[in-house]
């Protein structure tokens, strides 16, 4: 027998480590790169960091061939053969800069408004909004519209914050967690350790999704409802709570607009709008003197029901009657509820009853003094530790905001809000609607060769804020903030390209795309925008989008599609800065921003978005990019990022700031500030102190910590807006009572959607089409392995998912004779595709599903024409239509929610029917040029085995 | 070196695994090729890694598998098949078949913490070992021409240049559930073995006789919700409608 | 199990070349005949064929000697070591028979004991395995050995011809290891009929007390290693199929050849050699076919995870 090998055990990973922050998906954990020879050897958690504690995610761990992957884009190109054929030339950085000049100056001498510049994936929007700003045009946003502004518009319209980057569960308290619509989010590692503390500690995690996947399979209960019917489900449980009288009377009185009162006037333009004094505060009744007081009056009692006479003689009812009124309708009886969503009405009923059991009977005291915005002093902090998260699978529904809405409602009914065990903040939020700008972009605030007056996205606070013209015409090319989607915080990506095709309302004359994969995954209905793209005007013979330019790293189904790639580096390889003014990365007992910095140089010639934008800025002279004698002001981002100023002493990070690097929010340059991040792991965490940690809306120390912070120039309080009278100001326009009123085409659909309280209607093209035709809902599912298409060019993750089936409810593949491996035709009313089936019996038995963005077009992402992801992935995309299917009215109506604008991707219904085995999916499309040189074999790290 | 060790080691390194939160995320999968392709042994390849038939060499997958009760424990709310991911990689059995099929030696289980290795300079790469494991734990690398498995990452968890937390498997150390956790379970007192006593830790093909040291443990028993409907106002009080609930809150307003 | 052509010509070549270098050793054909000669050279290549072709499925057939060091453990290290141990003796009687055309009685025997244990240990490797059930039988060896042995009797038979010896006894003993070895796999094939796993999904995911276990998902979507070299998987119409041309091709036909060799055939004429020949052809075509299906239907306890 020979002995036992000796082992070399203590070898160490590398010979440096450098921390920084993961951009393999919006999570924005820290990492650990080591390196090796210059090479990366491994990527890690980083221990410190407080996103992520160590951990890290599959897209994480394979971080090393997105670095690598031969589809990076490798210098600036310039499109020699037509559009989609992938087929460029290379050009310098000096050509390419120099014609990204001259095509966007002129359009800015001209007519600014012919720049569209639209962001995907990004998280530099304090700097691209910035820019887009100076630059003048009005058409600016990023990709919230398509993603999920339902939950951030009714977050921030409700409870001034919302979840993910907004705010999180209690994961330290909570002992019972509802997850709605969530299988992966963005918050993937935070959901996962949170998740795991929880179900270590006992707490019940119920989670409600159709598919019973990711999260879902670790459920201690898992409510597989019918896809659109979630808000329904809320609200008969809120039906509940009411008619057990489980609901928090004392937190609904000090925190929320339950008492306000609600004019009763029908047939008056003030109608269901709050009563107010002359300095605009709403009333209240106050019960002990019996009068109308205003509502923040110290030591007042009011009415939560009633209705009271007002000093002008017309009569008002505090809004929390209407309420009651409405939720404890028969309507929203668990029964009655029951075959809509698909839900037993005593799984509604056993649900109520534990929020109810554990908001009330586990009520949790944390002993900390504090001091509310009225001066009043408590003992401590009462928690009601029930928590919730949802995300896409609520707001990508055409009544997505509504019901997000609404799940706001139920956890300020339990006073579950920013207490111990519930949903927390996450600074820079609470953040009110009034201290959120309006929209600009109407005629008005732009013009040749100046800035837009102000942000481009904000929220409006009736229709007065709409941007239209006079005619009542949308001014922006995605139509946001018009009468279609007059709340569309976050702009509506999704139609910029079929709006600009159609020159409606104008067209332009140059897209200019960052990061997003708009001539793909990222569009409905793929193979229209494909032709929109491709389109030339019949008699000029020009594209009908003249020019486009794109931003990216790899080579992907949209820069195939450019005529102008600026290729970014990866994200080793470049700064960012994860900033306050932006999406940080705070915790709720933390203010937290954070840093990229090149840990590796680029070996192509490539350069970060972020410094050519800067140096974009400069060529353009934009003010702000450069100084009065023209001169650019920043070098590139790392110095923008250090020297810019938002106002005086805020700047893109909060940490390190001030001479000596030791001033937190306020403080004056520090050029010393990105080695403090490095130093310090890429990230800055500030504590909140003990005293502001809870009820951050309505606590003293923390609304002057804010202010000390920079958050806000002076205390901004969130009262809970249950009652939302923005919406309601809609609604009287669209009843013709109110100016501006709304046109008529739109006034059914205003009045349907912009309830002032959280309602449910029926999704809008499930209401429009035959539902006995298409009696299945088709939805995909994140996977946790792949974000977006931001995985295939990734050799290890995407053999995790090279290809995607069609899950299909095993009754529904019995009924069409279908089995794993079959093919199927899954049709919408607006087209078919042609796909492999599986059977599964884990999901709600009228939904079928597929994972995210598995489907690539073939040659993009560097990959093989006959790549599994191309030959027999497939995208639901090419069902769904940007609009909706026609209505008789000779209009055609966006595919999304009519409040905000959302993108409703889940509406999507469907037949399936059996087909013939294919060796492809279908539809197929012509072959972008691949890209790059790909090896036929990896044995990466095999030169360290030695 | 292809016997086991005379005397079976009273060290007993392995994993134990929680069914009850695996989400499935892959996360364990992606770290452990990525610290293993660059550590012990050949690097784990990829063959036509941007092609048709992509493939590679990875020392800890995934497996997701759907339960349908048929008598068995009934749960879930809107219908009760279930979900359950399942990461799969060598168990370091006790009787490890694998060990005794090689016919160089190349195989071997250490005497003094159990971990099942490959010598790799010895191996001619004839995959018998992988035929006689029923786990599938073995996987041959085919740029290399040899088999690879799960080390338990033998060159952190014994590594000196690193911080103490840090010396476990890469798999564990990256586990966003928790749901890995490592340690010596041939000392009762160890963490993992109380967890695996508490919690019904279960070997795998028990029948196959190979007596794994990683241990599983499954799903916790979940209660419906439907039994937890709540108690309505006191009889007699009016329900229908919003009357009487308001002249509650009324009541509740009073004691504010 | 994946049937790796490598190993079927393995098994087959080396498993006829040691059934009749098997009856050359005992000595029951003249080693004077030029026919005796070849065949002795004829064994010996089969052999060396089958062994070579083994190591072509190796990763790295250059440390294929470190192959014999673990024959007290393994069944594949003791094959090796056997293997090349009974060269020794194989090639002394080669030696006498051809040089010397003479049978040398010690090496014969030892030579003879060397094929059978030889065989015996090929065949353990797959018997040995509790992976996979269907191999994991003593009628595993039993069907190689008697599989070895009637090809070997009817090689022997065909050398024993062409050299003008009396076939009859020879070509009598072939009949009888045919039958055996036929009526072994027949009883072999029932067994796997019969078998019900006892390693199932729901014993392989420990999961079996919440339900039905069943593969949702594959870890990764295309192949894999184990999937390519255990995941194959031949439909049960085909099987049989296979399975009668198996026995019809290397059981039925080579019975009937020499039965009519015995019957119609001449003592020393040509009719003998050409019976045998054909019968040879048969066998060893039956054989691959036989050999093919005994992996093509094994099933690998690991396919309980990739829901095969």
């Amino acid at each position: 027998m020979s002995p036992q090998p000796r082992l070399a055990l203590s070898d160490p990973v590398g010979d440096e480590t450098r921390k920084t922050t993961c951009y393999m998906c919006a999570c924005r954990c820290g990492i650990d790169v080591h390196l090796k020879d210059g090479r990366i050897r491994y990527i890690e958690g980083n221990r410190d960091h407080p996103v992520n504690r160590g951990v890290l995610c599959a897209k994480g761990s394979a971080g090393i061939m997105q670095h690598y992957a031969p589809a990076r884009l490798d210098g600036p190109l310039l499109r020699s053969g037509p559009r989609g054929s992938g087929r460029f030339r290379r050009i310098s950085w000096e050509e390419a800069l120099g014609l990204a000049t001259e095509w966007m100056g002129s359009v800015r001498r001209t007519d600014p408004k012919k720049l569209a510049f639209f962001t995907g994936r990004d998280q530099s929007q304090a700097l691209t909004s910035f820019w887009a700003q100076q630059f003048g045009t009005p058409n600016y946003a990023a990709h919230g519209g398509f993603c999920s502004v339902n939950m951030a518009a009714a977050g921030i319209m409700t409870i001034g914050g919302a979840f993910w980057e907004f705010g999180a569960p209690d994961w330290e308290h909570s002992k019972l967690f509802v997850l709605f619509g969530v299988a992966e989010d963005h918050d993937s590692n935070p959901l996962k350790l949170g998740i795991s503390k929880l179900k270590s500690r006992g707490a019940r995690f119920v989670s409600v999704n159709p598919v019973r996947t990711g999260y879902s399979a670790v459920a201690d209960n898992w409510i597989g409802i019918r896809p659109g019917t979630d808000g329904l489900l809320i609200l008969a449980l809120v039906h509940e709570l009411l008619r057990t009288r489980k609901v928090d009377v004392d937190y609904l009185v000090r925190y929320t607009n339950a008492p306000w009162l609600v004019i009763d006037a029908p047939g008056t333009a003030e109608h269901g709008l709050f009563a107010r004094d002359r300095e605009g505060r709403a009333l209240i009744w106050e019960t002990v003197t019996e009068q109308a007081v205003h509502h923040d009056l110290k030591g007042a009692r009011p009415a939560l029901s009633g209705r009271y006479e007002l000093a002008d003689g017309r009569f008002a009812r505090p809004s929390f009657q209407l309420l009651a009124e409405k939720y404890l309708d028969a309507a929203y009886a668990p029964d009655a509820v029951a075959a809509e969503t698909g839900v037993a009405a005593e799984t509604i009923r056993g649900l109520a009853g534990e929020i109810a059991r554990v908001a009330f009977e586990e009520e949790i005291f944390v002993d900390q003094p504090w001091t509310d915005m009225h001066g009043e002093r408590h003992d401590g902090f009462v928690g009601r530790p029930v928590s919730f998260h949802a995300m896409r699978g609520i707001s990508a529904h055409s009544n997505g905001f509504q019901t997000a809405r609404a799940l706001h409602l139920l956890q300020v009914l339990i006073g579950a809000i920013d207490c111990p065990g519930g949903f927390r903040y996450e600074p820079p939020y609470p953040k009110p609607v009034e201290a959120h700008p309006r929209p600009h972009g109407r005629a008005e605030h732009f013009g040749s060769e100046q800035p837009l007056a102000g942000p481009h996205l904000g929220f409006p606070r009736g229709p007065e804020d709409l941007l239209i013209d006079e005619n009542g015409q949308p001014t922006r090319i995605d139509k946001a903030f018009s009468w279609d989607a007059p709340i569309s915080a976050h702009g509506l990506m999704h139609m910029v390209i079929a709006n600009a095709h159609a020159g409606d309302p104008y067209p332009i004359d140059t897209l200019f795309l960052y990061m997003a994969n708009m001539a793909w995954n990222s569009s409905m209905n793929t193979a229209g925008v494909i032709k929109m793209l491709e389109d030339k005007d019949a008699e000029t013979g020009e594209y009908r989008i003249p020019r486009i330019i794109v931003a990216d790293a790899y080579a992907s189904e949209m820069t195939a599609y450019a005529d102008l790639v600026l290729p970014d580096t990866t994200y080793l390889e470049r700064h960012d800065c994860i900033s306050m003014l932006d999406r940080p990365i705070s915790e709720p007992d933390a203010v937290q921003d954070a840093i990229r910095w090149p840990v590796v140089e680029p070996d192509r010639d490539v350069r970060g978005f972020q410094s050519v934008l800067l140096d974009l800025g400069a060529r353009l002279k934009l003010p702000g990019f450069v100084d009065a004698r023209g001169t650019p002001l920043y070098r590139d981002y790392a110095d923008y990022i250090v020297r810019h100023e938002r106002r005086p002493g805020i700047g893109p990070l909060a940490g390190f700031r001030g001479t000596q690097g030791d001033r937190a929010g306020r403080g004056a340059i520090n050029p010393a500030q990105l080695e403090r991040y490095i130093e310090n792991g890429s990230f800055f965490a500030h504590p909140v102190p003990a005293e502001a940690l809870y009820f951050k809306h309505a606590n003293r120390a923390y609304q002057d910590f804010a202010v000390k912070m920079g958050f806000f120039d002076q205390p901004q309080p969130v009262i809970f807006q249950l009652y939302q009278e923005n919406l309601q100001k809609f609604r009287l326009s669209a009843q013709g009572l109110r100016e501006p009123v709304a046109p008529e085409t739109h006034r059914a659909r205003i009045l349907a959607s912009f309830d002032p309280l959280p309602g449910w209607y029926r999704p809008l093209e499930e209401a429009a089409i035959d539902r006995e035709r298409y009696p299945l809902h088709a939805i995909t599912q994140r996977p946790a392995a792949m974000y977006h298409s931001w995985g295939s060019m990734n050799a290890w993750l995407r053999q995790i998912h090279t290809a995607n089936p069609l899950y299909v409810p095993g009754a529904v593949c019995d009924a069409a004779g279908l089995a794993d491996g079959d093919w199927a035709w899954v049709i919408s009313p607006h087209g078919r595709i042609k796909v492999e089936v599986a059977r599964m019996e884990a999901v709600n038995g009228a939904t079928v599903w597929t994972w995210n963005a598995i489907g690539k077009r073939k040659g993009a992402w560097g990959l093989d024409e006959n790549a599994p992801e191309a030959k027999k992935g497939f995208l639901l995309n090419h069902l769904i239509h940007e609009l909706l299917p026609p209505k008789g009215d000779g209009l055609r109506w966006s595919n999304s929610d009519p409040v905000t604008g959302q993108a409703a991707w889940y509406d999507l219904r469907v037949r399936i029917e059996k087909a013939e085995p294919g060796a492809h999916s279908e539809p197929q499309f012509r072959a972008v040029e691949r890209f790059g040189e790909a090896p036929d074999e990896l044995r990466y790290g095999q030169e360290w085995n030695s | 070196m292809t016997a086991l060790p005379s005397q079976p080691s009273a060290t007993k390194l392995g994993l134990v695994i929680d069914l009850d939160i695996c989400v499935g995320c892959h996360a364990c999968v992606v770290s452990c090729k990525e610290w293993n392709t660059g550590g012990y042994g050949a690097a784990l390849s990829d063959q036509d890694p941007y092609g048709e038939h992509v493939s590679g060499a990875w020392l800890n997958r995934i497996h997701t598998f759907e339960i349908v009760p048929e008598g068995g424990e009934l749960v879930g709310e809107a219908g009760d098949a279930r979900i359950v991911h399942f990461p799969k990689s060598c168990l370091h059995c006790e009787e490890a078949p694998c060990v005794t099929v090689c016919p160089t030696g190349a195989s071997y289980k250490r005497a003094e913490d159990g971990i099942v290795l490959v010598a790799e300079d010895k191996c001619i790469g004839c995959g018998l070992c992988a035929w006689a494991c029923p786990y599938g734990a073995r996987e041959m690398d085919l740029a290399a021409g040899v088999m690879k498995k799960c080390t338990l990452c033998v060159d952190r968890i014994y590594n000196e240049t690193f911080d103490e937390e840090d010396r476990v498997p890469a798999c564990v150390r990256t586990c966003p559930a928790n749901a890995r956790h490592f340690g010596d379970l041939g000392d009762p007192g160890s963490q993992v073995s109380k967890m695996v006593a508490a919690r019904g830790g279960i070997d795998l093909m028990p029948e196959q006789g190979t007596r794994p040291v990683n241990k599983y443990l499954p799903p916790r028993p979940r209660t419906t919700l439907a039994a937890h409907a709540p108690v309505g106002p006191a009889a007699g009080e009016d329900t229908g409608g919003a009357t009487g609930f308001l002249a509650w809150i009324d009541t509740m307003l009073e004691k504010i | 199990m994946h049937p790796a052509l490598s190993i079927i010509v393995f098994t087959t070549s080396s498993g006829l070349g040691y059934g009749l270098a098997f009856f050359l050793g005992f000595g029951l054909l003249d080693p004077a005949a030029l026919a005796t000669k070849a065949a002795h050279v004829i064994a010996l290549g089969l052999i060396s064929v089958g062994l070579l072709s083994s190591t072509l499925h190796l990763g790295n057939p250059q440390r294929a000697w470190r192959a014999l060091s673990q024959w007290r453990s393994s069944w594949l290290s003791r094959e090796g070591v056997l293997a090349i141990a009974t060269f020794v003796p194989l090639c002394l009687s080669a030696w006498a028979t051809l040089f010397e055309s003479r049978h040398s009685w010690p090496a014969g025997l030892v030579g003879s004991l060397g094929c059978a244990v030889t065989v015996y240990c090929t065949a353990m490797i797959y018997a040995s395995l509790r992976t996979v059930e269907a191999w994991h039988t003593p009628l595993t060896p039993a069907a190689f050995l008697a599989f070895a042995g009637a090809g070997g009797a009817m090689l022997a038979t065909f050398f024993a011809a062409l050299g003008g010896g009396d076939a009859g006894p020879l070509a009598a003993l072939a009949l009888v290891l045919l039958v055996l070895a036929w009526g072994t796999k027949l009883v072999w094939r029932r067994r796997l009929r019969a078998l019900s796993s006892a390693s199932t999904p729901e014993t392989a995911t420990g999961l079996g007390a919440l339900g039905r276990v069943r593969l949702l998902e594959r870890p990764h979507v295309t192949e894999n290693y184990l999937t390519r070299e255990m995941g194959f998987r031949i439909a049960r119409k085909h099987a049989r199929k296979l399975a009668a041309i198996a026995f019809g091709l290397g059981g039925a036909v080579p019975i009937v050849l020499l039965a009519s060799a015995a019957l119609f055939a001449a003592e020393g004429g040509i009719g003998w050699p050409v019976f045998a020949f054909l019968a040879l052809w048969a066998y060893a075509a039956g054989l691959l076919v036989e050999r093919w299906l005994f992996f093509a239907e094994a099933r690998h306890s690991v396919m309980n995870y990739y829901g095969g």
